[in-house]
């Protein structure tokens, strides 16, 4: 028996109210006036597909052994980088093992539940983390400016402690050419909505859903739960007639809140899916992209313990959100606009790969080092003791600071600082179980940021070196909410 | 403990340029008019020096590195240059070379220069610091400017000692005003306007609670001190500054490692003050010290500088500030010349810039602003950030 043994998600804690885009760009595409509707979930200006499968690993992690796992697969199509794996820095930023297989998936809204499939059908072999993640950008004045919305989604697959079994699958892959986009490009061109609406969504989910029904010999009735990752309501409503379901069994997109997270999507329908179910539900997930992959599992008894812990999972991540209100700072985090950063914006000093290279998980995971001797936590890795009273010279185990809580010591906005979202906060963070770290604060306003103030850590783009091609990656403090 | 430099080196000339935004000067001209003025002073040649230390910052963005640009500016003829770069205590590092030099015997006189030219840099404040702190920190350090690196200073200081942010801010806003009002008597300062406490407080925020009148000057200037050993001094001038105390304290590391440090004050300026003080031979700085300049960057580095310096005691600063006890008619007037906040802050100069101020005051040379017979002055020179320092505190005296 295999299946997924938990489960995450991750929801970025800016929120937009798609009147606001409307409001901006409506006169150039008032048929925008359809998707014009609720709000969409936006990555912070320090969040990118990376980021984000990482927080949603950490939520799905929770206190399971990050040695026990042996795989790590990212599934997006929005990854930032064409070639240095991303999947690799989900999985250093995790702290996994090193002797751990990892891999992208993409090109495809299906990769989400190609990644999935693939876990599962190695999960007799071992533990194996699974995350998607989406952070798509679409054109200003785009029906997909509005419905698009950041999100990710993880889960671990295995043999043991299995909270959800997967019974079964069925594919359909063909070439249908809804959206593309080359390598070179930023944004994806799409065919007319009415043609992606009826024969793609609709056709194409209801092929796989009767594919699946067909080979394991079951009914639509048998699901407790459906997730069709369908983010087109018309299509939706056509799809649950047409497969025969009832409007009780089907799982929410959540397209009001969070928006379409793309390749993310039938992952996070599918982690709020197993918030709320009991055991012996059996629940069906079908993706679209280039076809559809229909998967089903049925729960068993683990749920409840599962379902205990304290992730907070889609509902968590839905109650905690701040309104992003202007356009303009939407069209900056994106990089959508030339922005006058100045002359401190505009410096970048050069990254040393080797420096990195040696550093290892220093930077990638937030490791330091403990003193053997007098057992002070320190950051960085120290080769003689920070502790003035201990002094002990090459006596070091390594120690890792990116799951701890601490409290700021001291902190300040800094309105010289360059930063996309000033002013830049940062503050220096005592650790509870003791070290200290100088941490730039993300996702909070300065006037909510208090001396004595609880933080956790969070897994950020530090810095663009668009020059060079780069992105540094490191940990930032947020405020516990 | 070794017995210290006390009463073995003397100051027998001081330059210093008008500090400011110096648009029609470079490095080399501050580092001539200062040079010029400080020969003038001590009465000597050129060819009397026997080695020069050089103390500047931003090496990129002004001289380059070495002593090159010292020797060459100034043409001096095959002596040893040194050049020293200790942030912004990079003036009082020049200072402590000469001064060791003499001491030692290893020469009669030497030339302690220093200077920065800021406004080539492009930036408004100090420029970004990119790798200056090394390439790890690039990776990892917060985003982090002067003034925000100073400001936690003052929130860990206001929630440790209970003080709003309104009572915080007034108590930084006397001591920016004060020295605004000793800016309108120094000559040579950057800034020559009084500005009142509202005003300060209300300005806009730099780093948070830091306001811009809480900032001190970005300038333009080169200072220099010329010294000799003490007992040859009097063959100069009769009236020779003396070191009675020079130290230099830099961190292990420890604020930012260690949770002991509870981020209110600056430990080596704690450390290297007992150390000028033991050296100097004073144990009671609050009613010893006649004067002092010290490294306002900040203004709440004013304030906490106050207790490490053991002048106020731990939490109390903001009484003495608001009794006036630092104003120029108080009982220990600080930034008597306006300090960084107004006389200005070219990096390398600024170390030399507040011996130049000491020394004038205990000649009784300091025109408008001069104190009524100062015996001890103090300066204190800081670089880095609260969190991660270098500082010296240097003691001068004018009788042996």
């Amino acid at each position: 028996m295999v299946g997924i043994t938990s489960y995450g998600a991750y929801i970025p804690w800016y929120r937009m109210n798609r009147a606001i885009i409307f409001e901006q760009l409506g006169w150039f595409n008032p048929a925008n006036a359809s998707v014009a509707r609720g709000e969409k979930a936006v990555a912070n200006y320090d969040e990118d597909g990376i980021t984000m499968a990482v927080a949603a690993a950490l939520d799905c992690l929770g206190k399971e052994s990050r040695e026990a796992v042996g795989g790590l697969y990212l599934a997006s199509t929005s990854l930032p980088f064409a070639q240095r794996q991303n999947a690799v820095i989900v999985s250093q930023g995790l702290d996994l093992p090193s002797a751990v297989r990892t891999a992208d998936f993409g090109g495809s809204t299906r990769a989400g539940t190609s990644a999935l499939l693939s876990a599962l059908d190695a999960a007799e072999g071992g533990v194996t983390m699974v995350c998607a993640s989406e952070n798509r950008l679409a054109k200003p004045g785009s029906s997909q400016e509005h419905t698009y919305g950041d999100g990710a989604a993880a889960f671990l697959t295995g043999h043991e402690n299995i909270l959800a079994q997967f019974k079964g699958s069925f594919s359909v892959s063909t070439d249908f050419i809804d959206f593309r986009r080359t390598q070179e490009e930023k944004f994806c061109h799409g065919w007319e909505e009415r043609w992606i609406r009826d024969e793609g969504y609709s056709r194409i989910i209801s092929e796989a859903v009767a594919g699946l029904l067909d080979r394991y010999n079951l009914k639509i009735s048998d699901f407790a739960k459906i997730i069709l990752a369908c983010p087109v309501a018309g299509a939706m409503k056509g799809l649950i007639r047409a497969i025969g379901a009832t409007p009780e069994q089907m799982q929410d997109t959540m397209m009001a809140q969070v928006g379409d997270t793309g390749a993310a999507l039938p992952l996070m329908m599918l982690a709020a899916a197993l918030e709320e179910a009991k055991a012996g539900d059996k629940i069906l997930v079908v993706s679209y992209g280039s076809g559809s992959d229909a998967l089903w599992f049925e729960v068993t008894d683990k749920i409840q313990s599962a379902q205990k812990t304290s992730r907070k999972g889609v509902s968590g991540h839905l109650t905690e959100r701040n309104d992003l209100s202007v356009y303009g700072k939407y069209l900056v985090f994106r990089n959508l606009i030339p922005l006058e950063v100045g002359i401190r914006g505009e410096e970048v000093s050069p990254t040393a790969m080797s420096a990195l290279g040696r550093d290892g998980t220093a930077i990638s995971a937030l490791v330091g080092s403990r003193c053997r001797a007098c057992g002070t936590p320190q950051y960085p890795k120290q080769r003689i003791c920070v502790n003035p009273d201990c002094g002990a010279v090459d006596n070091m185990e390594d120690y890792r600071f990116s799951d701890k809580v601490g409290t700021l010591a001291a902190y300040t906005g800094d309105n010289l600082a360059f930063s996309w979202d000033p002013p830049q906060i940062y503050g220096l963070v005592d650790f509870e179980d003791g070290g200290r770290i100088l941490l730039d604060l993300t996702d909070c306003s300065l006037d909510s940021v208090k001396v004595k103030m609880p933080v956790t850590m969070s897994f950020r783009r530090k810095y663009a070196d668009p020059q060079r091609g780069y992105y540094g990656y490191f940990w930032k403090a947020v405020p516990v909410k | 403990m070794a017995k210290g430099i006390k009463n073995e080196v003397a100051i027998i000339g001081v330059g210093c340029t008008t500090f400011g935004e110096l648009w029609d000067k470079d490095a080399s001209d501050l580092m001539v008019d200062a040079f010029q003025e400080a020969l003038l002073d001590a009465g000597i040649e050129k060819k009397d020096i026997d080695a020069a230390w050089f103390g500047t910052c931003f090496d990129e963005v002004n001289v380059g590195k070495s002593a090159l640009s010292l020797t060459k500016t100034l043409k001096l003829p095959f002596v040893p240059a040194t050049r020293v770069e200790n942030f912004c205590a990079s003036g009082t590092e020049s200072f402590r070379g000469a001064c060791y030099a003499v001491a030692s015997g290893a020469c009669d006189i030497a030339l302690a220069m220093g200077v920065e030219k800021l406004k080539d840099t492009g930036y408004g404040g100090l420029p970004d610091f990119g790798n200056l702190l090394g390439s790890q920190n690039r990776a990892i350090f917060a985003n982090l400017t002067a003034p925000g690196g100073f400001a936690m200073l003052a929130t860990a200081y206001f929630d440790k000692y209970g003080l709003s942010p309104e009572e915080g801010k007034r108590a930084l806003a006397h001591i920016s005003s004060k020295s605004h009002h000793n800016g309108t008597l120094s000559p040579k300062a950057h800034l020559k306007s009084e500005v009142s406490i509202e005003k300060i407080m209300n300005a806009p925020i730099i780093a948070w609670p830091l306001g811009l009148f809480d900032c001190c000057g970005v300038s333009d200037g080169a200072a220099c001190a010329i010294v000799c050993r003490a007992d040859k001094a009097k063959n100069f001038r009769k009236d020779p500054v003396y070191v009675k105390g020079l130290q230099i304290a830099v961190t292990s590391g420890e604020e930012m490692g260690h949770q002991k440090w509870d981020g209110t004050h600056v430990m080596p300026t704690y450390r290297a003050g007992c150390a000028a003080f033991k050296e100097a031979g004073i144990t009671n700085p609050r009613e010893e010290i006649s004067m002092m300049e010290v490294h306002d960057c900040f203004s709440i580095t004013e304030l906490s500088t106050y207790e490490d310096l053991q002048i106020s005691p731990r939490g109390k600063a903001v009484h003495d500030i608001e009794a006036g006890f630092f104003d120029l008619d108080g009982q220990i007037p600080c930034q008597t010349d306006g300090g960084l906040k107004c006389f200005g802050h070219p990096i390398g100069a600024s170390g030399l810039r507040m011996i130049y101020e000491e020394y004038k005051q205990l000649q009784g040379k300091a025109g408008e602003r001069q104190l009524e017979n100062p015996r001890i002055g103090l300066t204190h020179n800081l670089g880095g950030f609260p969190c991660m320092s270098v500082v010296s505190v240097a003691l001068f005296g004018n009788t042996l």
